[in-house]
């Protein structure tokens, strides 16, 4: 008896919360927009397949994720974005902290680098094709393009908001300039770091991607325009579901690892 | 700080960045002349100079370009429309914006850009994917700047508007709105600069539309030097629209 008292004090909270109006608010919308799909799935509104049923998506989600292949080719996309992130994030990191150590150079160089960040790095994947190939090369420098910007415009940045005192005590202590950067810079700017990170990695991936969609046989997204090709709508939404729930959750992970979820709370 | 130092300080950087630049084109041009740098896989520099004038008449830049733009203005039109009605929506119904929030922030982050090839199929490979990509592309920002503008109305504005029996229409347009209108500005500049990246990059990877088209017909023809300059081209239009829309937002906001 006083076990099963125990149980429904333990239950109640979580019914509490689903009872509350936000999530009630907010199962309503996921089941009016899936009732909407699946309506619009039978009615033959739009043409045939464009639309399919949940229970079509469903499938060839279960049949994408238990196909062994499909994991291969994720996995080159991961060594891909991970390379790319290796490479822009190096080299964005090194440019940051050399513009926020340095006003004269970060008045010469930033703005180039403020006004070249948001122009579409896709175009200069011809450029890519000629110098690193068809292959993996051009992917990883079209991600490495994409993440360097955001990466070295918010080392940057996140230098200069450093306190003073941390950069005095370093030098009052004689720290080398290797010292300086990995026992007071880096730990002293983490979280712009990690939000440069963040975003790189966002940046990184849709940089890379994009460019498997281009010209790759191999990689996701491959996977996905040769799912265009073939007109295999249900393998499409699934492989755009499975990208998506990749992309948030590991920029989800970024900022939870980085405290930016604190930061923003606080 | 005296008149000449202040000078100094605003020239020498000046002087570094652009001498950089122009030295690093001549140190190119130099090393592709010297063999160093092969001259089929980069171009010679004072080639792609030479291209720029060939791509405007025989490529017809200029109406790619004006299509790049109305396309570009097109999807921000209904950023503005959407995104701002959208902001609007959520801080009228608090429950609406407990709910869906977070959701809308998870789209601002999410490589929105990859579904082209489902705009594809239902678009068809025409200027509507191409809007439509855009569009998407830059709702979420505008719907989050909108809001972030209206909720922080200074408490005593409001309660001015209320001393004054306003309508909540009145409440809106005199107070909250205006209010709000810089930071809307700032969402629509992102919106902007988002729908602008998508349009040009879906236009290269569907070899549909304006300038991303040109630079990818130019790349298939491998006509190397046209290639460079149609993407020097492009970068020099989008860094010119950021300025402006830069200008534009600075001088919508109010002086504190």
């Amino acid at each position: 008896m006083a076990e099963a008292g125990r149980l429904t004090a333990t239950a109640a909270p979580p019914l509490r919360a689903l009872l509350r109006p936000v999530t009630l608010l907010r199962i309503a919308i996921i089941v009016a927009v899936l009732g909407t799909w699946e309506l619009v799935a039978a009615s033959g509104l739009l043409y045939r397949d464009v639309v399919p049923s949940l229970s079509a998506i469903a499938a060839a989600l279960g049949k994408t994720l238990s196909d062994p292949s499909f994991y291969l080719h994720l996995g080159t996309t991961f060594y891909e974005i991970g390379l790319a992130l290796l490479f822009g994030g190096a080299s964005g990191l090194a440019v940051g902290l050399a513009l926020g150590a340095s006003k004269l150079l970060a008045r010469a160089y930033e703005a180039f680098l403020y006004y070249l960040g948001p122009t579409p790095k896709i175009i200069f994947f011809p450029v890519m094709i000629m110098w690193f190939g068809v292959g993996a090369g051009s992917k990883v420098a079209m991600g490495a393009i994409s993440c360097f910007f955001p990466i070295a415009l918010n080392v940057a940045a996140g230098m200069r908001e450093i306190d003073p005192v941390l950069i005095r005590v370093g030098m009052s202590f004689r720290a080398n300039p290797w010292q300086m950067v990995s026992k007071i810079y880096l730990p002293a700017m983490r979280h712009p770091v990690i939000n440069g990170l963040r975003i790189g990695l966002g940046v990184a991936l849709i940089g890379t991607l994009l460019a498997e969609t281009k010209l790759s046989n191999r990689g996701v997204g491959f996977l996905v325009i040769q799912a265009y090709s073939l007109f295999n709508m249900p393998q499409m939404y699934a492989l755009l579901i499975v990208l998506f729930v990749i992309a948030i959750g590991l920029n989800a992970l970024i900022g939870r690892l980085g405290g930016i979820d604190e930061i923003k709370r606080r | 700080m005296s008149a000449p130092s202040v000078a100094r300080s605003r020239v020498l950087p000046a002087v570094l960045g652009w001498g950089t630049l122009a030295f690093s084109i001549v140190a190119i041009e130099g090393l592709i002349r010297a063999g160093l740098i092969n001259r089929f896989i980069v171009p010679m520099p004072s080639e792609i100079l030479l291209a720029f004038p060939r791509i405007v008449s025989e490529e017809s830049v200029l109406s790619r370009f004006m299509l790049t733009i109305a396309e570009a203005f097109s999807a921000s039109f209904l950023v503005a429309i959407f995104g701002i009605a959208g902001g609007v929506l959520l801080h009228r119904f608090n429950l609406l914006r407990q709910a869906t929030e977070t959701w809308v922030a998870a789209l601002a982050a999410a490589p929105l850009v990859l579904i082209y090839p489902l705009y594809l199929v239902i678009f068809g490979r025409s200027a509507t994917t191409i809007v439509m990509m855009g569009f998407t592309a830059g709702l979420a920002p505008t719907v989050l700047k909108t809001l972030e503008g209206l909720s922080a109305t200074r408490r005593v504005l409001v309660d001015v508007g209320r001393s004054f029996n306003l309508t909540p229409a009145q409440q809106f347009w005199k107070i909250l709105f205006p209010s709000a209108l810089p930071t809307i500005f700032v969402g629509l500049r992102l919106g902007l600069i988002f729908a602008l990246i998508n349009i040009v990059g879906v236009e290269f990877l569907i070899n549909f539309g304006g300038l991303g088209q040109l630079i990818n017909e130019l790349a298939e023809r491998y006509d190397l030097a046209g290639t460079y300059a149609a993407i020097c081209f492009v970068v020099l239009v989008s860094v010119c629209v950021f300025v402006l829309m830069e200008r534009l937002e600075r001088w919508l906001r109010p002086v504190d």
